[in-house]
């Protein structure tokens, strides 16, 4: 059985159409670049994964259950987390305390024992503090723990958004833009570090990006989206021949020449 | 071993009886003046009200102004299940603190979908209802207010409800569920995405919040044994608001302080009522301008804090290292 099945997606924003009938089959372990020119729509088909938009029609099913109607957190319980284009860390908020946070929808107690601090308090604030330390320590961030996030250096910033994805145990991880911002030694970090989760943690991965040697180097299969629809699909070394996708990112010539 | 564990504790409950007996020490042999000791129960009941509001403004992040409301529904409740239905305080406790909890359910409900400001008129509006109804209710006295509430409250009612409370809001703060809180306040998009439910932890934060509040009410009311709906103004929440921002959105400490300070200094200004809300209103300025995170940020004293400093005493005396 498929992990995700989307089927004829659409999304509109008043007159807009920002996804048009996207479909998209993922098999477990899969891992697929999802590209196109700004606007196209590609963070719109994220948004409506994780939850944060209803789709307008079409369904998306996730691990066998649609979606439709679900909120953001209980999909993350469903086993999907995403990291963001434009990072959101909880800044003010120590480095560990940000991993912790994720263990909200997998080790959690009731609030009585909050309160009174009776068990399982204790047994559960230390096994989420264990969990959360050893993630840390697989990512190379224990050294920050009692940091603020906020004060991290950009990529390491980066790298606690997609641990702290990665803590509440999905599935199927969504990476908006990973690479944005990183220099060259930054993201060739970050593309061992994708391999290494995905080889790791057995996750399925959709990833958007910009840095073409980054969706080159990793993906089996990327997909193009263009003003909300699906222009190419196939194998990186297809797509970079494929005339429609040169298209897209460079304009027509002859179009542009007719309209000046 | 075992002492070792609790030697934290030990030693702040140790603190806290030592502090305590003192003050009653001083309260039964005189040397507390009744107008001081007045001010002293006003001081835990404000910062109870303080700290509940740090709760949903500090921790949480929302913009509530509701709190003299909720107070208001505590204070009425327990008056009305002691002065009207002649039951023994403790269920006064418990009625006030439930029936503000529950004004809590019905105005966080749908108003916490509302953000930063239109969230603050709305739970201002909620208050000013509140004190209007409550004047038009004949059973609870109308606009004179309810009479004949058993004076019950003393210090160690006054002592107990501080401790209890802010060690309840403590507790939350540093659990899972104070975590998920912090988490709406730094980034609820992010919180969502991290399996936190961000509409039951607003609505959870403003309940306890709310039902804290209530306890403050059935305190002053049990205190002062007549109370009018006009005390529960605006102005009142406005009174916890600066104590809050002066001490510092976030830090339970900070409340606490900030609560003292405007407590003692508006004992010292009661003579003259109009200047003291200049002075509060002076004092929000200057806090948001110089001061914006407040006296204390985010940062809390607690032991270790003593330690630390004890530490760089001795450091500067031995080494003579000034840094």
């Amino acid at each position: 059985m498929a992990l995700l099945d989307i089927n004829k997606l659409t999304k509109n924003f008043g007159g807009l159409v920002a996804l048009n009938n996207f479909d998209l089959h993922l098999e477990q372990g899969a891992l697929v670049g999802l590209i196109g020119p700004n606007g196209a729509g590609k963070t719109t088909v994220f948004n409506l994964l994780s939850g944060f938009y209803q789709p307008s029609g079409g369904e998306i099913i996730f691990d066998g259950k649609n979606l439709k109607g679900k909120h953001p957190h209980q999909i993350t319980k469903m086993g999907m987390a995403r990291t963001f284009q434009n990072i959101r860390l909880f800044g003010n908020l120590s480095v560990l305390d940000n991993v912790k946070i994720a263990y909200q929808s997998v080790v959690n107690y009731g609030l009585l024992p909050a309160f009174l601090r009776i068990p399982p308090f204790s047994r559960r604030e230390e096994q989420i503090e264990k969990a959360a330390l050893n993630f840390l320590e697989i990512f190379d961030l224990r050294k920050y723990a009692g940091e603020k996030a906020r004060n991290l250096p950009y990529g390491e910033q980066r790298r606690l958004e997609i641990t702290r994805a990665l803590a509440t145990n999905p599935r199927l991880l969504l990476l908006d833009e990973p690479a944005a911002g990183m220099n060259p030694q930054e993201t060739h970090e970050l593309l061992s570090l994708v391999r290494r989760i995905r080889d790791e943690f057995k996750l399925t991965i959709i990833l958007i990006e910009h840095d073409m040697s980054l969706v080159m180097g990793l993906c089996e299969r990327v997909l193009v989206l263009d003003y909300g629809s699906l222009i190419a699909e196939g194998s990186p070394k297809e797509i970079q021949q494929n005339p429609r996708v040169i298209e897209a990112y460079l304009g027509d010539e002859e179009v542009a020449v007719w309209e000046e | 071993m075992i002492l070792k564990k609790y030697s934290t504790s030990i030693t702040i409950c140790l603190a806290l009886a030592l502090f305590f007996t003192i003050v009653q020490l001083g309260i039964s042999g005189g040397l507390i003046s009744g107008y001081w000791v007045t001010n002293l129960y006003l001081m835990g009941i404000n910062i109870i009200l303080a700290a509940s509001l740090n709760l949903i403004n500090g921790f949480t992040g929302e913009f509530s102004l509701g709190h003299a409301g909720f107070m208001a529904v505590g204070a009425f409740t327990g008056g009305i299940v002691t002065a009207n239905l002649g039951l023994p305080f403790p269920l006064a406790v418990a009625a006030g603190m439930l029936a503000a909890a529950i004004a809590g359910v019905i105005v966080g409900l749908p108003t916490l979908r509302l953000r930063g400001d239109y969230l603050a008129i709305a739970t201002l509006g909620f208050g000013e209802i509140v004190r209007v109804v409550l004047m038009n209710i004949d059973y609870v006295g109308g606009a004179s207010g309810l009479m004949g509430i058993p004076e019950v409250v003393s210090w160690p009612v006054i002592f107990i409800s501080v401790v209890l409370s802010l060690l309840l809001i403590r507790n939350f703060i540093c659990s899972s569920h104070g975590r998920a809180c912090l988490a709406v306040r730094e980034n609820d998009v992010a919180a969502q995405m991290m399996g936190v439910n961000i509409t039951y932890y607003k609505v959870l934060a403003f309940v306890i919040g709310a039902a804290l509040a209530g306890l403050a009410g059935v305190l002053y009311a049990h205190y002062y044994s007549i109370i009018q709906p006009k005390e529960f103004s605006f102005m009142l929440t406005f009174d916890v608001l600066v104590m809050v921002m002066v001490g510092g959105l976030g830090s339970l400490t900070g409340s606490v302080v900030g609560a003292v300070l405007l407590t003692i200094a508006s004992a010292f200004l009661q003579a003259i009522p109009e200047l003291r809300m200049v002075l509060y209103a002076v004092l929000l300025i200057a806090a948001a301008v110089f001061r914006p995170q407040g006296l204390f940020g985010e940062k809390e004293v607690t032991l270790q804090t003593f330690k630390r400093w004890g530490g760089v005493f001795s450091g500067l005396a031995g080494h003579k290292q000034a840094d």
